[in-house]
């Protein structure tokens, strides 16, 4: 069994591509992927170019970079003037513009920022450093959380001294809640993501299916895992029915991984908490609990992030992520904002709409 | 930011895994995985194994995309 190269065979996509336009409906059908990564591989495989022209895919706001508020962004800034603080940071949060600055660019005046690819990294550097105070940037959704619970309790453990976490992370479920209650955005189904749901399992998406009538499918992320999980939202649609569907077998199991939700629950509670673009959505992030506070760089640092309301600026992101305006609409891709000098978020991250667009169209 | 890549586990020791994928060797913690053993391929996420993958599983989607009757 070849977990890659399996699911990127020609003749199954060519197959299965084939599948799609047999049972597709003659009217106009818009699936949203929510995660960034499927956006990333939409793009990446040139899928769209396989697909009927009546089936629109709207790019949601699943990359978490991108829905990082600017007001979370400015006290990350704020922490990184501090000389005795080291940064540590996923790479992809070092170009996201705050409010006048941005990681990458305090970093070339001096501040200490480290690009990490685990929050493991992030106690050796404290480790190394022991006469300064490391602050881990915790992005992400249900995916990065547990991995970031777990290194807060083994902060707890080591009785670390020298390292907090400040953390913006997501819930998946309360932001597609969001989204339909909003009237403008139109969307016939959910492509759900893959490995936000290998932690939380379909359940959570249940509700979704039954009170708005969305079908909705967990994907993973491979060229025939997208094509399948596409299949399964048209046969659904066509057959009248809403409901979870899971393409991702080999890795989602219905309760998701009990261990990693129990590591949530533990370290995080639920809170109300501001997404770019969307505003502040109830109960769609965590918050460090109070037992783990000494590691809660809010708590350690008394930062308060401010809301920054996005509409003043020219950027386009808003209406990006949810669905009211394709990346190619804005007047402002590959002109004023591009890969390397972006002004909006979705341009800044590999997984961005924006960025896709910009790379592979 | 929530790409996963699929590894294969070489060995376990004190709640980390030696894991690969071609050449690329890593270190990854397994402690949301009780029941890893080596020689399973697991999903790596920022460093930890967040879900050992089902062969079975895997099989069973390519066969039903590759069945006409099945699949329809």
């Amino acid at each position: 069994m070849k977990y890659i190269d399996d699911f990127r065979s020609p003749y199954l996509v060519k197959k299965t591509a084939e599948k799609i336009r047999r049972i597709m409906p003659e009217k106009e059908i818009k699936i949203m992927e929510v995660c960034g990564t499927h956006t990333m591989s939409f793009f990446k495989f040139g899928l769209s170019d396989l697909l009927p022209d009546n089936l629109k895919f709207i790019s949601g706001p699943g990359c978490p970079v991108c829905v990082s508020d600017t007001g979370f962004i400015d006290s990350a800034l704020e922490l990184a003037k501090d000389k005795n603080v080291i940064i540590a940071t996923f790479g992809d949060m070092l170009k996201v513009p705050g409010t006048i600055s941005s990681l990458q660019r305090q970093r070339a005046n001096g501040a200490s920022v480290q690009v990490v690819y685990s929050p493991l990294d992030a106690f050796k550097i404290a480790s190394k450093n022991n006469k300064k105070h490391v602050v881990f940037l915790g992005v992400g959704f249900e995916t990065t959380a547990p991995g970031i619970a777990l290194s807060i309790k083994q902060a707890a453990k080591e009785k670390m001294r020298n390292l907090s976490f400040f953390c913006s992370l997501k819930l998946m479920p309360p932001a597609m809640e969001h989204l339909l209650k909003d009237r403008r955005v139109d969307i016939s189904a959910f492509l759900c993501p893959g490995h936000v749901s290998v932690i939380i399992g379909t359940e959570p998406y249940e509700f979704i299916a039954r009170d708005y009538a969305i079908p909705c499918c967990v994907a993973g992320f491979e060229p025939l895992d997208i094509l399948e999980g596409i299949y399964l939202l048209l046969k659904q649609i066509n057959e009248g029915r809403h409901t979870v569907s899971n393409q991702y077998l080999r890795a989602v199991r219905k309760e998701g991984n009990p261990e990693a939700r129990k590591l949530i629950n533990e370290v995080f509670r639920p809170a109300d908490t501001p997404w770019r673009g969307l505003g502040k959505i109830p109960k769609s992030g965590l918050k460090i609990r109070d037992k783990f506070s000494i590691f809660d760089a809010e708590k350690v640092f008394s930062v308060r992030p401010k809301i920054i309301n996005q509409e003043n600026t020219k950027c386009k992101c808003a209406d990006v992520l949810k669905g009211l305006l394709s990346p190619g609409e804005c007047p402002l891709l590959g002109k004023a904002c591009t890969p390397e000098k972006p002004l909006g978020p979705c341009m800044v991250s590999q997984e961005g709409s924006c960025n896709a667009y910009y790379k592979y169209r | 930011m929530c790409l996963g890549i699929p590894m294969k586990v070489k060995k376990i020791e004190h709640g980390f895994a030696e894991v690969e994928s071609g050449r690329l060797t890593r270190r990854a913690n397994v402690q949301m995985l009780p029941k890893v053993k080596p020689g399973d391929y697991v999903i790596i996420h920022a460093g930890f194994a967040i879900q050992i993958l089902d062969p079975k599983k895997a099989k069973q989607t390519l066969k039903l995309l590759d069945d006409p009757q099945q699949f329809l």
